[in-house]
């Protein structure tokens, strides 16, 4: 056995806490170990090179690399040993800088001596090395993409025009998402449903993408390559003969605050939920539906000349296959009656951004709504930034649209006050901290302070806004006709459901959690499955478009070439000491671990493709049958020998 | 918190807690104390004053090293001890407090001794000559004590109903903040609404029920504190109430006692009754007049329930 030791310097990273000389030294005297090298920077090419040529020349059969993390350079090492011909799993990593050199910069020898030893548990384990191979499995071409919102119809637009067959499912009955409702986008102030529209009806027309609205997805099983998904389809109760005439809409009794519209007009309970819907097509709101309730009515059936109306269409489960999952479930505005002392829900002239969002569309189109008035003030910060309420997070767009929505009330009356309290003004994107400028230049009031209260005149029904200004430390009390509440997203209902069905890990607000925050940004940490847009985490529209687009260009890598690579860090199981008590079975995750009669006896047998390597069942085994690949319980041993300095046998 | 069924087989008698007053409730606010009292026994409950109490302290120290500013309130704890070691309550910790300060100063400084046992040693080790306090005290603010007996219970006692009195709550800060050690909640409480409602009364909400009524600013400039009251009651009257309800002596005469300040800068003000809560409780009991003590009250509220009848003369 020959052994490679290769240490990194990281650029000073390790070699200005950790003595280099020391463990170089201390490493050439270890069994086995034929050559030790050190560099500034072992994943250079120069560092790469070096261990190619040195197995080559050399003929090593081990190597251990002595830098940061696996997870950050382990594929790098792991592709150069498989270049020079050996399996990449004779490979181990020593993780000399966050576990020694940043946490330990303050004890240089004690650093010293844990990297020596860390260094020889790497040695350890990997003279226990198994020659693994990672297996190939044939991948299709299907993709569920989950919530239709812009980022759910970019990444589906995208991996359909490159001529994968899509699957989108949207829980309401149209697709288009909270862009669907803004009145125009920052710092362009593009009219968003003008840009929103023609992607929308781009997708019915394409013929990769299968749609499923008013549809939820109810289970997925299986593994990359061959996930099962039921989606249950709820009921219309329209069916494909509806060319949208609106005679059912005029004749349907009920009267209920429409949602698109954030209450600000009314809807019947037969509808379309907005003008560029798609699909274009009514739907019965089953629970506020007088026949569904009451059995009675039924004047929408009556009316249609083209019987469309079908009160008898039942929930369908519709089952299918996809190869890859993209999640773009969206998120939920901030439910500002939380925040109690901004009065929302009990003060009338006290409403959320998006409601001004609607109000700015209505007054756009001569049609307003309800009266804006000539004082408007913004809070910003509203179920963001608040340890109160317990979002920590930043929402990351209000401040932008906070800005974009005084601009257009300024446009349409440059006699408006407007005034924008706000915590720290964050113009971060390109073009942002110049449009911030702009509406400065405009009038608009930007005061950094967080509004300590608001006082709702009983009489006038206008409402004081007390702040303290805090650039220019004085107490501001003033009346405002119109106040709007800044409100931050949270993780969506849907995206809740979402992780659940799909076992995700979620991030601390609760958003979805990426496998890594800046390399695998949409990737998570089930195999196949992506991620994008605000399930991810708060985010703006060119952002959530990016990160749709990215989305379906991993999903693409993964499926183009027609099969891809499993790690072959699995479970398996000694046939011999299995006693078949299925233990293993309980505690797996992944559903991986199926019990089977083998020669009359009944034994675990673990499913290679859905295994993710995570050890629960090794962990659990009674008997020591079940064991991982990579991590056996022989190396386990050897690598705590050699930490706590025993001997080798 | 005493089991339920303690509580049960105590209801026989009265029930005994240890009650702390304060200063304020033996001089300018003693009607507070009078109303309480009264209400508490006819709701079967008896307030024992502490023997021997002490100051509060005033006000709770935010300094990390003023421990000694403590002291005051952990000697009424150990008195506390001492009724239940003597059986003057039986196995009683909770303490009662009417005025929302001395609520405030107490509950402040026990967080910190049950938190911190080293703050707690300390001062132990500096009152030698007392028992040590163990932490097992629990203040409670008499209007909790209200809530855990039940409003139906309360509602039960009523013989005159307060029907067409409009009354706004006002809250200050003392039992709402800091949030940690607060009745309700900080930011929309109704503890107050839901004892008045079970009283019959029409409850005014305002958004002054829990902003600043000038506190201690009343000593150095009454005209601070005169400029306050008249945006919190003149707003209150703006939304149709009649007087005002509170439960600390400080709020109460800022905003009752500074009305004559108020009026100097706003001649056309109109005064405004404010009661303590339990002045309102003795009357919806139908409890003997003597106890109403109106007669501490700066701006008289008996026209107003003359006028809706619920008192005769």
């Amino acid at each position: 056995m020959k052994i490679g030791v290769y240490v990194c310097h990281c650029g000073g990273n390790i070699s200005e806490v950790v003595d280099i000389k020391q463990l170089t030294s201390f490493a050439e005297k270890q069994s086995d170990v034929a050559i030790v090298r050190d560099n500034a920077h072992m994943c250079s090419d120069v560092g790469r090179n070096l261990v190619l040529e040195d197995i080559k020349k050399h003929n090593l059969d081990r190597i251990v690399v002595a830098a940061c993390s696996p997870q950050f350079h382990g594929k790098t090492f792991m592709d150069i040993v498989k270049k020079a011909g050996l399996s990449p799993y004779l490979f181990e990593m020593a993780n000399i800088r966050e576990q020694c050199s940043w946490p330990h910069f303050d004890e240089p020898e004690l650093a010293t001596r844990k990297a020596k030893d860390l260094v020889n548990v790497g040695i350890a384990k990997v003279k226990l090395d198994e020659s693994l191979e990672r297996k190939s499995m044939p991948i299709g071409k299907r993709v569920l993409v989950v919530g239709a919102g812009i980022a759910g119809i970019q990444a589906a637009l995208d991996l359909g025009d490159a001529g994968f067959e899509v699957f989108l499912v949207e829980k309401k009955p149209t697709i288009g998402g909270k862009m669907a409702q803004l009145s125009r986008t920052f710092p362009t102030e593009d009219c968003a449903a003008c840009i929103l529209s023609p992607k929308m009806a781009d997708v019915p027309s394409n013929p990769n993408i299968t749609l499923f609205t008013n549809s939820e997805v109810e289970k997925v099983s299986g593994f990359i390559g061959n996930f099962e998904v039921t989606i249950n389809k709820k009921p219309r109760y329209v069916n494909d003969n509806c060319v949208s005439c609106g005679i059912c809409e005029e004749k349907c009794p009920v009267k209920l605050p429409n949602e698109f519209e954030q209450g600000l007009t009314t809807r019947r309970a037969i509808y379309v939920p907005f003008e560029f819907a798609v699909p274009y097509k009514y739907v019965i709101d089953e629970p506020n539906c007088i026949y569904f309730q009451k059995g009675k009515c039924g004047n929408c059936k009556k009316v249609c000349p083209h019987d469309a109306v079908d009160f008898e269409q039942k929930p369908e489960k519709i089952e299918i296959k996809v190869d890859t999952i993209i999640v773009a479930s969206g998120y939920d505005i901030f439910d500002a009656s939380e925040k109690k002392v901004y009065g929302f829900g009990t003060n009338e002239n006290v409403i959320t951004s998006l409601e001004m969002e609607r109000m700015i569309v209505h007054e756009a189109e001569g049609r307003p709504t309800r009266k804006i008035g000539n004082r408007i003030a913004f809070i910003q910060c509203v179920g963001s930034r608040d340890e109160q309420i317990g979002n920590e997070y930043c929402s990351r767009i209000c401040c932008m649209y906070a800005t974009k929505l005084s601009q257009l009330l300024k446009r349409t009356d440059p006699k408006r006050d407007v005034y924008v309290f706000y915590t720290d003004l964050r113009a971060y994107g390109k073009g942002f901290e110049e449009y911030y400028k702009r509406a400065a230049r405009t009038g608009v009031k930007f005061i950094r302070g967080r509004v300590a209260e608001l006082i709702e005149d009983p009489e006038t029904k206008k409402v004081t806004v007390k702040v303290e200004d805090t650039l220019a430390r004085q107490i501001i009390e003033s009346e405002f006709d119109l106040v709007v509440l800044s409100v931050g997203m949270q993780p969506g209902e849907g995206t809740g459901k979402i992780a659940e069905v799909l076992r995700m890990t979620r991030s601390p607000g609760g958003f979805l959690q990426e496998a890594h925050p800046k390399f695998k940004p949409v990737d998570t940490l089930n195999d196949g499955v992506f991620i994008c847009g605000c399930a991810q985490g708060p985010k703006d529209i060119p952002d959530t478009v990016a990160q749709a687009s990215a989305a379906a260009a991993r999903a693409i890598r993964l499926m183009n070439k027609g099969e891809y690579e499993v790690e072959p860090i699995t479970a398996v199981v000694d046939e011999d000491l299995c006693s078949g008590c299925a233990t293993c079975v309980s505690v797996c995750p992944y559903d991986a671990v199926k019990t089977e009669v083998k020669d009359d006896k009944r034994v675990a047998k673990v499913n290679e493709f859905l295994c993710q390597g995570c050890g629960s069942c090794s962990a659990a085994c009674p008997s020591g049958a079940s064991q991982q690949h990579w991590f056996m319980s022989s190396q386990l041993k050897a690598m705590v020998g050699a930490a706590l300095g025993e001997e080798e046998e | 918190m005493n089991t339920t069924k303690e509580t049960k087989s105590k209801s026989a008698e009265n029930m005994k807690f240890p009650y702390y007053p304060g200063c304020t409730l033996k001089t300018t606010a003693k009607n507070f104390e009078t109303s309480a009292i009264a209400t508490a026994r006819a709701l079967g409950v008896e307030l024992l004053e502490i023997p021997r109490w002490n100051c509060c302290g005033t006000v709770f120290s935010l300094a990390q090293d003023d421990l000694i500013h403590h002291v005051a309130s952990v000697r009424n704890f150990i008195r506390v001890q001492e009724m239940n070691d003597y059986g003057l309550v039986k196995n009683e910790n909770r303490l009662v407090t009417l005025c929302s300060m001395c609520f405030n100063t107490l509950k402040s400084t026990n967080r910190r001794m049950k938190d911190n046992a080293e703050d707690l040693k300390k001062i132990n080790d500096l009152m030698y000559r007392e028992e040590d306090y163990k932490g097992s005290v629990e203040v409670l603010h008499f209007l909790e004590l209200l809530k855990s007996l039940g409003y139906d219970k309360i509602r039960d006692k009523v013989t005159k109903p307060l029907k067409d009195l409009k009354i706004a709550p006002y809250y200050g800060c003392m039992i709402l903040r800091p949030k940690e050690i607060a009745i309700d909640d900080p930011e929309d409480p109704t503890i107050q609404k839901d004892l008045l409602e079970a009283l019959g009364v029409s409850v005014i909400d305002t958004p002054y029920k829990k902003v600043c009524c000038g506190s201690y600013q009343t000593v150095k400039d009454k005209y601070i504190v005169a400029e306050l009251a008249y945006d919190i009651l003149s707003h209150a009257r703006k939304k149709g109430a009649e007087a005002l309800t509170t439960v600390c002596p400080l709020c109460a005469f800022n905003l009752d006692q500074r009305q004559q300040a108020v009026k100097e800068k706003h001649p056309d003000f109109e005064e405004m009754p404010v009661f303590y809560i339990t002045q309102l409780m003795t009357i919806a009991f139908g409890l003997n007049k003597e106890v109403y003590g109106f007669e501490q009250n700066y701006v008289d509220p008996k026209p107003l329930l003359k006028s809706k009848s619920l008192i005769e003369d």
